[in-house]
This record gives C-alpha cells, structure tokens and sequence, in this order.
C-alpha cells in the first residue's frame, strides 16, 4: 500500500487553472522530486497536500486512508483538517520560524500544545514534557545544532532557521514530510548545509516530497522525478529516465534552460 | 498662596489622572472589538465600523466631546449623563473611550495584519488551532509591533484629557486657569506644562522599558 496517492487534483484561483488533473503515489521511504518553472503549479500542490490549499478536483489517500475526497466535502470540517495535517509536514521556502522562541522552543511548541489533549496529560504532565523535549533536543542534534538550541531564530543564519524548520517539521513525525524550494531563499553558499540535511533524512528512508529547483539534487537524492509545467504532469519517472533521457519537448527545453545557467 | 494653588493644582491633576486611566481601560477592549467589526468578512458589519471610525477619526476630539454631551438633552429632550459634574465626566469618559478606541482599532489591524502569512500557515501546518495560533504564536508578535505607535497614543491622550475643559470637567489646566480670574496670578496655569512633561515622561520610561522587554526577538 503507497503512503501516499494523489489522484486527479484540480485546482482554480478564479479563472486561472492552476493544476489540472496532477497525481502521483508515493511509496514508504521514497523521495518525490518536483520539479519545473515558476508558475507551472509545484508550490500549489504542495500547499494542497498541506491543507492550505482546498482543491477543486480530486483525492488525497494516505495509507489507504481517504483524507481528502472533493466530491465528498463530510470530511472537510476544521478538526478534520486539522487531523489530517499531522499527516504532513511541511518546511517552506522562508523558514517561517516563529520569532519569539527559541530553536528548541519552535521545535517543540506543536506537540506540547498537542500534549494537552491526551487523557493522562495532567497526572504525566512532567513526564510528556520531559519527552517532548528530549525529542526535540534529538531533531536538533540530527539537524546540527545541538549547540544552538538556545538561540532565538534572528540569531541563527539562514541555513540553521532552516534546519530548525526542518526539525520543526520532523518533531510530529508526519507520514510525509514535504519541502517547498527549501533552499530558494537561501545564500548559494548556505544551501549546502541544508541540501545535506535532506539527504541524511532521505538516506533514514524518511518519505519525502521535494518541490526544488537544485537538479543535481533531486537527480541524487529524488527516488522518483516529476516534472510539471502549466498546471500538469508533463513527464514523471525515475531521475535517469526524467533527467538521462526525458521523452516530452516540453521536458526536454526545460533541462536545457537549466543545463546553460 | 503657594500652597493653595498646589492644593489646587493636584487636585486637577488626579482629575486629569482619572479621565487618562478610564479611557485606556475602556478604548484598550473597545479598540479590540472595533479592530474585529472593521477586519471582519460580514459586509454588514464591516462597513458600518468602517464609517464610525471615519467619523471619530475624521472630526476633532472637542465636538465629539460637545456633541456627546449636549446631544442627548438637546437632540431626544433627555440628558443621559445626569446632572452636575459627575454627569459632565460620566459624558466625557465616553466620548474619550470612543474616540481613543476607533485610534487603537486602526493600530491593532496594522499589528495584526503586518503578521506575515506564513506565520499563520505555519502553526496550521503543525496542526494549531486558530486560537493556539493567536495567542501561542501571533500575539506576542502584534504587541511588540503595536507598543511604538501605541505609546506615541498614549503620550497624546495625557495631552488631550485636557480637553474635557469644554464641558466644564474641572481638570488640572481649568484649576490653573481658575487663578487667573479669582486671583490675578497667570503662574499655575504655567505651572501646569510641568506636571504634563513629568507625566508623559514617566509613560515614555515606562514605555521604553517594555519595548526593551521584547527586544529578545525580531519580527
């Protein structure tokens, strides 16, 4: 059974399609690369999976579970959706680290908040706590950072804010965890730290869903590449058949342009 | 003599101090309420807060004052406020709260809506609900944004209480300015700059201390 299938996803923004009929599935331990221009749809599928977006059209189904489903709108009300997040993670192209904790407190703000909803919360409340932040201190250390867990996020530079995302969106360890352009904003001499972080996460066999516009990367570390463009899956299969020897013209300009920068 | 006019002076000034705290306790909620009317979806409330606040913003401090206190007698036959001076600052009390609270309302929407987006988008990521999202992660943000343009209010309300002398609210410039006519002496009324620029300078420590409390991040 996929972790993940995406089925026929539609989605409008008034009169401009922005994604037409887009699916894939998506396999435990498996990294999805996304790849293709600005405006071809990446980030709003992306956004879709997370919930910030309702699409028109189509299913969302993570293990077997139908979590999304637009001809049926029962399963749309705010808990629903709230439940289904934690499905996901997702570590956008600006960080958005929350300003006034600290590395530690943004990795652990979730799930105390989540913590208080469990039955046993007030007779173990030291003991969760005390897990959460032992968890945390762990995504930390894997993030490398243990020695900045204290540092408020206008402290730390762009490449750290983002590895604390990155442990920010691993500490309610979703089935997916999806990365918008991860390293977009980033300095070039900043995305290298970064970048390496996901690849030790995919080398974990942690399910992944990249949008990204580092080729070399998605060629090394992507199990499966997508390419869109104006709304739709153009070409998708394995790096070497997306990259090595794409089948679509479409496919085909887009490396090009890449390929001369 | 001096004393006297000390006497004087301080009980103005504490009259002065009352309409200062009563209006901030009353516009600080007020303005919330009003900021949620002028931001909210429902057309039909959105515009009409929209047009108050236009109103209050739009005319000055001293007819709203008039016109809150005369209106009801002269307008419905029926003077609200009840008599004497109690019913003179009872008016002028609300005609402060209002007026202060239609200025706090506009600061609050500029606090909260320069709150980035993905801020938002982040806490619902992480499965926040709305109000985990408000209170856990947007609030602190919008009161470290809203404290400069919130203290530069408040430093003109202390200056602006002043006004409640037009419905004859007798606060610290009408006990100094009584001295002009019961006595022929134009020093207390003076006098009176120095027990502004001593208020308002003690609200500007104040203020800058709290700005420095939420230096520890940025936004």
């Amino acid at each position: 059974m996929s972790v993940l299938e995406v089925k026929n996803i539609s989605k409008s923004f008034g009169e401009t399609e922005v994604l037409k009929d887009v699916g894939f599935t998506l396999e435990k331990g498996e990294v999805i690369a996304i790849i293709g221009s600005s405006g071809s749809g990446k980030t709003t599928l992306l956004r879709c999976l997370n919930f910030l977006e309702t699409p028109d059209g189509g299913q969302i189904i993570v293990n077997g579970e139908t979590l999304f489903d637009a001809s049926n709108r029962t399963l749309c009300s705010e808990t629903d959706i709230r439940k289904n997040r934690l499905h996901f993670g997702l570590v956008f192209q600006s960080f958005n680290l929350f300003p006034q904790y600290t590395a530690l407190g943004n990795v652990k703000l979730a799930g105390e908040l989540l913590a208080k909803q469990r039955d046993d919360y007030k007779e173990q409340r030291r003991q969760i706590l005390q897990d959460i932040e032992e968890k945390a201190c762990e995504l930390l250390r894997q993030v490398g950072l243990s020695d900045k867990m204290h540092l408020y996020p206008h402290q730390l530079s762009g490449g750290q804010q983002q590895r604390v995302a990155i442990a920010r969106a691993l500490a309610l360890a979703p089935d997916v965890l999806c990365f918008d352009e991860p390293t977009s904003a980033l300095d070039p001499e900043l995305t290298g730290e970064v970048l390496k972080v996901i690849r030790s996460l995919a080398e974990k066999n942690t399910t992944m869903v990249i949008v990204t516009h580092e080729m070399q990367f998605a060629r090394d570390v992507a199990d499966k590449v997508v390419f869109m463009d104006d709304g739709v899956v153009v070409e998708a299969g394995t790096p070497e058949q997306v990259f090595g020897n794409p089948q679509q013209e479409r496919t085909i300009r887009f490396l090009e342009r890449y390929s001369e920068q | 003599m001096f004393q006297t006019v000390m006497a004087s002076l301080n009980e103005g000034f504490l009259k002065t101090l009352e309409i200062f705290v009563l209006t901030l306790l009353g516009a600080f909620p007020l303005g919330l309420i009003i900021c949620f009317g002028s931001t909210s979806q429902f057309r039909l409330l959105k515009y009409p807060v929209k047009l108050i606040v236009w109103c209050v913003r739009g005319t000055p401090l001293m007819l709203q004052l008039l016109i809150i206190y005369y209106g009801p007698g002269l307008i419905l036959g029926n003077n609200w406020w009840g008599n004497g001076s109690s019913g003179r600052f009872t008016a002028a009390i609300v005609a402060f709260i209002i007026n202060y609270a239609c200025y706090f309302s506009e600061i609050y929407r500029g606090g909260i809506e320069g709150v980035p987006k993905g801020q938002y988008e982040a806490g619902q990521v992480l499965g926040m609900t709305k109000s985990q999202i408000f209170f856990k992660v947007i609030f602190l943000q919008v009161i470290k944004r809203i404290i400069p343009p919130m203290g530069n209010e408040i430093i003109t309300l202390v200056k602006d209480t002043s006004l409640a002398r037009v419905i004859a609210v007798y606060e610290i410039i009408w006990s100094g300015q009584a001295f002009i006519k019961s006595s022929g002496l134009i020093w207390p009324l003076f006098f009176t700059g120095v027990y502004y620029l001593l208020f308002s300078g003690i609200l500007t420590l104040l203020l800058g201390r709290l700005e420095k409390k939420l230096e520890f991040f940025r936004v």
